[in-house]
Formats: C-alpha cells, structure tokens, sequence
C-alpha cells in the first residue's frame, strides 16, 4: 500500500527522533514480555509443582474437612467409599490423614500437623519411601520434614522429636519420632508446620483405623466414583489460591507495563503533534497532488503506527537474545521468597508463550494506532489552502 | 458549452474578517481555453493565488460558478475534487513544495501513485518528465542538494509528468534570480506548445510576463484589464 511506503519513508527520513520513539517503545515492548514471561514461567512452574507435590488431579474430601480451618480437622475423618477405595487399589488415589499435634523440639512449643501418608505411594512427588519403619522397635516412629520445617524445628536427619495429640477420644497422647528424611519442595503449603508419618502409624496411634481425611487422585485416574459423601474437588478448585495470588501478581505487573508503555506512547502522540504542526505546507501539497484529506490522515496516522513495527523489529533483535539468555539461565529468586503460599523455586525459568507475545504485539499496535490516529483530527479540520500557506492552525 | 477548460461565472471569495467579511475575489468573469499561456498580474492582495486556489479546486468559490475541466467547483465532493486535482491539474508553488525526505524521482513519480498507473509506465513518464526538464541526471538526488532553479524544475517536472490539461503556477519565480527565472519560464513554454497544456500564472516578475500570450489584471479582487499580447 502506497501510505506504509510513504510513511516508512517519512519515518526514516527523520531520522533520530523516529529512533529515539522506536527505541522506548521497543523497551516498553520487551520489558512488557519479559515480565508476563517471568510471571507465566513462575505460575506453569508453582502450578506444576503444587500438582504434583500437593494437589494430584484433584482430591475427594471428607464433607467437614475445611483446611483453612484447623479446629475442623478433629472431626473431618472418616473411612474412605467403595468407589474412593477401589481407587486406592488400583493406585489412582492415595490417601491423607491429619491430625492437629504439639512438637516440643529442644524444649520450645510448637502447633503442628501430623500427617499421615502411604510410604508405597506414587502419585505425590513428596519422598514418602524415605518413613522406614523400625521393625525391632514397635514404638519407631519415621517421620520426614520439609527444610522449612528442618528449619524451624532446628532439625537434623536421624533426630527425634516429642509429638503429642489427642486421639479419637480425645485423650493426649505423645511419642518421639525419628527424622528419616529432609525434603526440599518449592511448595510450603505442605513443608511449613508439618510432620510426615506413616498412613497407618497416624491412624493407629489416633485410634481411626482405616481412616483418612481426604484423598489425592492420580492423574491417570480414569472414572472417578459418582455420588460419594466425600466431596470431589478438581484441579481447578485446588489450585483457585494459587491463581488468585498469580492474577493479582499480574494485576501489578499490569500497572507497570501500562506505565512503561504510556511513556512511550506519550513519546509517539507528542512527535505526531509536532509533525502535523510542522508539516503543514507537506500536509497542502499531497491535498494539492490529488490526496484527500482523509487519505492524509491516513497517510499520518500509518506513520505514528509505524512507529510500533519498528519497535517490535528493534525489540525482537535486541530483546530475543537477552530474554533467551534469561530463560536458559533462569531469574534466581532470593532465598525465603516463598510468599504467601505461593510454591516459587530457587530460580523462574520465563515462558514466552505465543498468545502472549502475540497480545503484547496486539496491544502495541493498537495502542500506537490509538495515539498516532488522535491528533490527526487537525487535518481533518484543515483548509488545504492554509495548509499550503503554512498557516498556524 | 466550449472549449474552454476553466470558466469563471460571478466568482466571487468572501473571507470571514473580524464580524464583517472580506471580499478577495469580486464577481470575477474569466475563461481560459486549451493551450493558453496566461497571467494574472495585480498588487499584493488583489486576489491572485484565491483565484488560482480555487480553479485547482483547493477552494470554493462563496458566490457564482466555476467550472474546471467540466467539473463545477463547488459541487464537487472531496473524493471528486481530489480526482481533478489528481488528474487534470498540476501545481507549481512559489516555495517548490518538494517532499524532503523523497528523491527527485519519487516527488516526480508521487502523482502517478496516485493514479495507480502500472510501475514501468510509471517510471518511462517520470524519466520523460525529468529530461524535459534536464534534471535525469540528478533522479536520486534528495531536493536538499538540489539549487533553488533545480527545485523548480523538478516542481515543473512533477506538474507535467501525468500530462494534465491545466497548469497552475503561483509566483514560481519569485525566490529564483534572473537568470533561473527565464531559464524555467522558457521550460513551461516550451511545455505549454508541445503538449498544449493550459498554464495560469500568478506573478510580479517582469521577466515572466513577457513570455504571458494573456495578461490579466486584477485589482482589489476585480479584473481591471484582459489583455492578448499578439507580438511574439
Ligand atoms: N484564508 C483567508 N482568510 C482570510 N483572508 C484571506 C484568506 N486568504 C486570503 N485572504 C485575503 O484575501 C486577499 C487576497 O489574497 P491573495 O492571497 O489571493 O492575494 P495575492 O494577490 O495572491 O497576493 P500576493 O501577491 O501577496 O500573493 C488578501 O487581502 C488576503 O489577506
Ligand atoms: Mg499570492
């Protein structure tokens, strides 16, 4: 077309100031991607993490069981269904048992959360192989810890720990339970405050044989039960905190890439005032060669868009190698960055998905466009004749 | 009707001045045929560029009628005016008008984008255009390594590369010297003979009326005198 000719030349034939707007905006561009990048990199990664080490495919619930609330734990438990059972045989689904506990490690106080998990299973990445039982010791308990929690307790491999709790009835008891092994997971919501043991140890000493309090389904389960008490909650359901905390991460990374782009839009709008002022005899003669006005406005507003095709080439060749140098290496997070819940490893590797990329051209064009197109509005109005007078309109 | 390309009926322009109005052009009654070689000649103010502005339908006229290339003026939509502009009318300015950022060639050729004429027909018309005017050698030149009279030429070369049947020329010696000036007066009439182009001229320059087969002058927006110079 003949105006991406014109204005291409038009562009490049002024020179520094055509750079110095490509050149922000092609920041604004790549830091735009690069954030959104970061961001979907960290919630594939916490989203994957928190599958396999937390959520599985999704979970059947005992109806009470509410796990922000910790006093609903004594009376959410209960012997697993038919249909959740027959699961649990054929490896689809595993079960977990909690119980509120009291750890007194060095002598401080503090609330834990016995859990109980099956050393055989597979489906949660959490190294539940590692509670070997003492077979000469009938009092053994294994137990395994998040670095959290190895932390926090100031525990190593091979130490004990006095756990005390109530039982089905209600009655305390207390045990010490041997540190068999430390994990290290991105995922806090199952390292901070907790205590892994054996399924059926937990159940024997709280006096709930066979119980549990919910169930992790594998993602190779295939038809889950209908119609059970228990209550199914599904990948979506699980994960909704996560999301949550992710929409809200992209809410302000949102805020800033407006910022950034605003700037660079400001730049483009400011240089098509400028010009449209500037150019006015240019503006009379293309009317005078046989343009009409709305094709001059056309004519202008292609140009400040340009402008954005520009950026986009300038930001893929200086952006492409810097933000694939960023995803081979990862972005390290400082240590102790979990936040609020939210599983973050020592390092994001960003992920530049197409839609993304795609949208954040989307948006730096029309943007560019919207800017470019607003102040032509004087050409629409101008008289050719003043134009070619170079009248100040 | 005739044969005249342009004919100006009462044409009368009418600024808005403060709360009255300005009169620039007064029921003006003109007609130019096929070939002319003519002038408007008047003091500052009297109305000369108005009426060229408004017979290369850049303007409308607030009274009367004018009719180009059998087109009324002041009927024509923005599309239609742009079309005659594009076609049948070339504009040669006192300030040449050049696109800075574009070669000689591409200002020359920018018209016949317009018409969407196919490149090679295209690019044969610019080079024709630019010999006329002697500047072949300088196509990829930019207009700012190019001399005032240079300018000129290329602006002449731009008008007449789509062979339009009427030429409208405002003051286009005023910035040039002498020497310039005939040089490209004696181009457009050597223009105006072999393709019999209609040229109206808007000029001061003593130089370029002696070249004019029709002087005419106007005075406070009026004609004051229509004159054909036969000597040659
Ligand atoms: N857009 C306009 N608004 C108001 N007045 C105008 C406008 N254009 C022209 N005029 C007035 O109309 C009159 C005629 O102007 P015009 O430009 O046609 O004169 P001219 O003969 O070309 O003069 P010059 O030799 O100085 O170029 C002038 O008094 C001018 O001030
Ligand atoms: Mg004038």
């Amino acid at each position: 077309m003949l105006e991406f000719k014109l204005a291409l030349k038009n562009l490049l034939g002024s020179g520094l100031r055509t750079w110095l707007n490509v050149t922000v905006l092609s920041i604004a561009f790549v830091i735009i991607i690069f954030y959104n990048g970061m961001l979907d990199g960290w919630n594939m990664q916490a989203t994957n993490d928190t599958r396999a080490w937390e959520t599985g495919a999704g979970q059947f619930w005992h109806p009470d069981y509410n796990p922000y609330d910790p006093f609903t734990f004594a009376d959410s438990h209960s012997k697993m269904e038919e249909g959740i059972l027959a699961l649990e045989e054929k490896e689809m689904a595993t079960p977990v048992l909690i119980t509120q506990a009291t750890g007194y490690p060095g002598g401080r106080l503090v609330n834990i959360l016995l859990k109980g998990v099956s050393p055989n299973q597979k489906i949660l990445s959490i190294p539940s192989h590692l509670l070997k039982d003492n077979p000469d010791d009938p009092y053994y308990i294994p137990a395994i810890i998040g670095n959290r929690m190895a932390q926090n307790l100031r525990l190593k491999e091979g130490e004990r720990v006095l756990v005390r709790w109530r039982d089905a009835n209600g009655t305390f008891d207390a045990r010490e339970v041997t540190i068999t092994g430390i994990f290290k997971t991105t995922v806090p919501t199952i390292d901070a405050g907790q205590i892994w043991i054996p399924l059926e140890k937990l159940q024997e000493l709280t006096s709930m044989t066979g119980e549990a309090t919910y169930a992790v389904i594998s993602p190779n389960a295939a038809d889950l039960p209908e119609h059970t008490k228990w209550i199914y909650k599904d990948d979506k359901a699980l994960l909704k905190d996560l999301a949550d905390i992710m929409a809200a991460k992209k809410g302000s990374s949102r805020v800033i890439s407006s910022l950034l782009l605003a700037i660079a839009l400001l730049a483009i709008f400011d240089t098509q005032i400028l010009s449209i002022f500037r150019r006015q005899k240019e503006i009379g003669t293309y009317i005078a060669l046989g343009m009409t006005r709305m094709r001059v406005v056309r004519l202008f507003t292609i140009e400040g868009t340009t402008h954005s095709f520009l950026a986009i080439l300038v930001g893929m060749a200086w952006g492409m190698p810097l933000l694939l140098w960023i995803q081979r290496n990862g972005i390290p997070m400082p240590a102790n960055a979990d936040q609020a819940g939210v599983a973050i490893a020592d390092k994001i590797t960003p992920y530049y998905g197409g839609g993304m990329i795609m949208a954040t051209v989307l948006l730096v064009v029309l943007s560019s466009l919207i800017v470019s197109y607003m102040p032509t509005k004087r050409i629409s109005k101008m008289k050719p004749t003043d134009a070619l007078r170079g009248k100040l309109v | 009707m005739n044969n005249n390309v342009v004919n100006l009926e009462n044409v009368t322009k009418r600024f808005p001045a403060g709360k009255t109005e300005f009169t620039a052009l007064n029921k003006i009654n003109l007609s130019f045929g096929k070939g002319e070689f003519a002038g408007l000649v008047g003091p500052s103010g009297s109305g000369k560029t108005t009426l060229l502005n408004i017979i290369g339908s850049l303007d409308i006229p607030t009274e009367g009628k004018a009719i180009v290339l059998n087109k009324d003026i002041g009927q024509l939509s923005h599309k239609e005016a742009a079309a005659l502009r594009n076609f049948g009318i070339g504009f040669i300015f006192q300030t040449y008008n050049l696109l800075p950022v574009y070669s000689v060639f591409d200002n020359v050729e920018f018209a016949l984008l317009l018409q969407k004429m196919p490149s090679d027909k295209r690019k044969k018309a610019v080079m024709e255009a630019l010999e006329w005017v002697g500047l072949a050698d300088r196509a990829h030149s930019r207009p700012s390594t190019l001399s005032g009279g240079e300018c000129q030429r290329v602006a002449i070369a731009r008008a007449m590369v789509k062979k339009p049947q009427i030429v409208l020329a405002d003051e286009p010696s005023a910035n040039l010297d002498s020497k310039n000036s005939h040089h490209i007066v004696q181009t457009m009439k050597r223009l105006n003979q072999e393709l019999k182009t209609t040229f109206i001229f808007s000029t001061h320059d003593e130089k370029v009326m002696q070249y004019l087969d029709r002087i005419i002058y106007l005075k406070d927006g009026m004609v004051e005198k229509d004159e054909q110079i036969i000597t040659k």
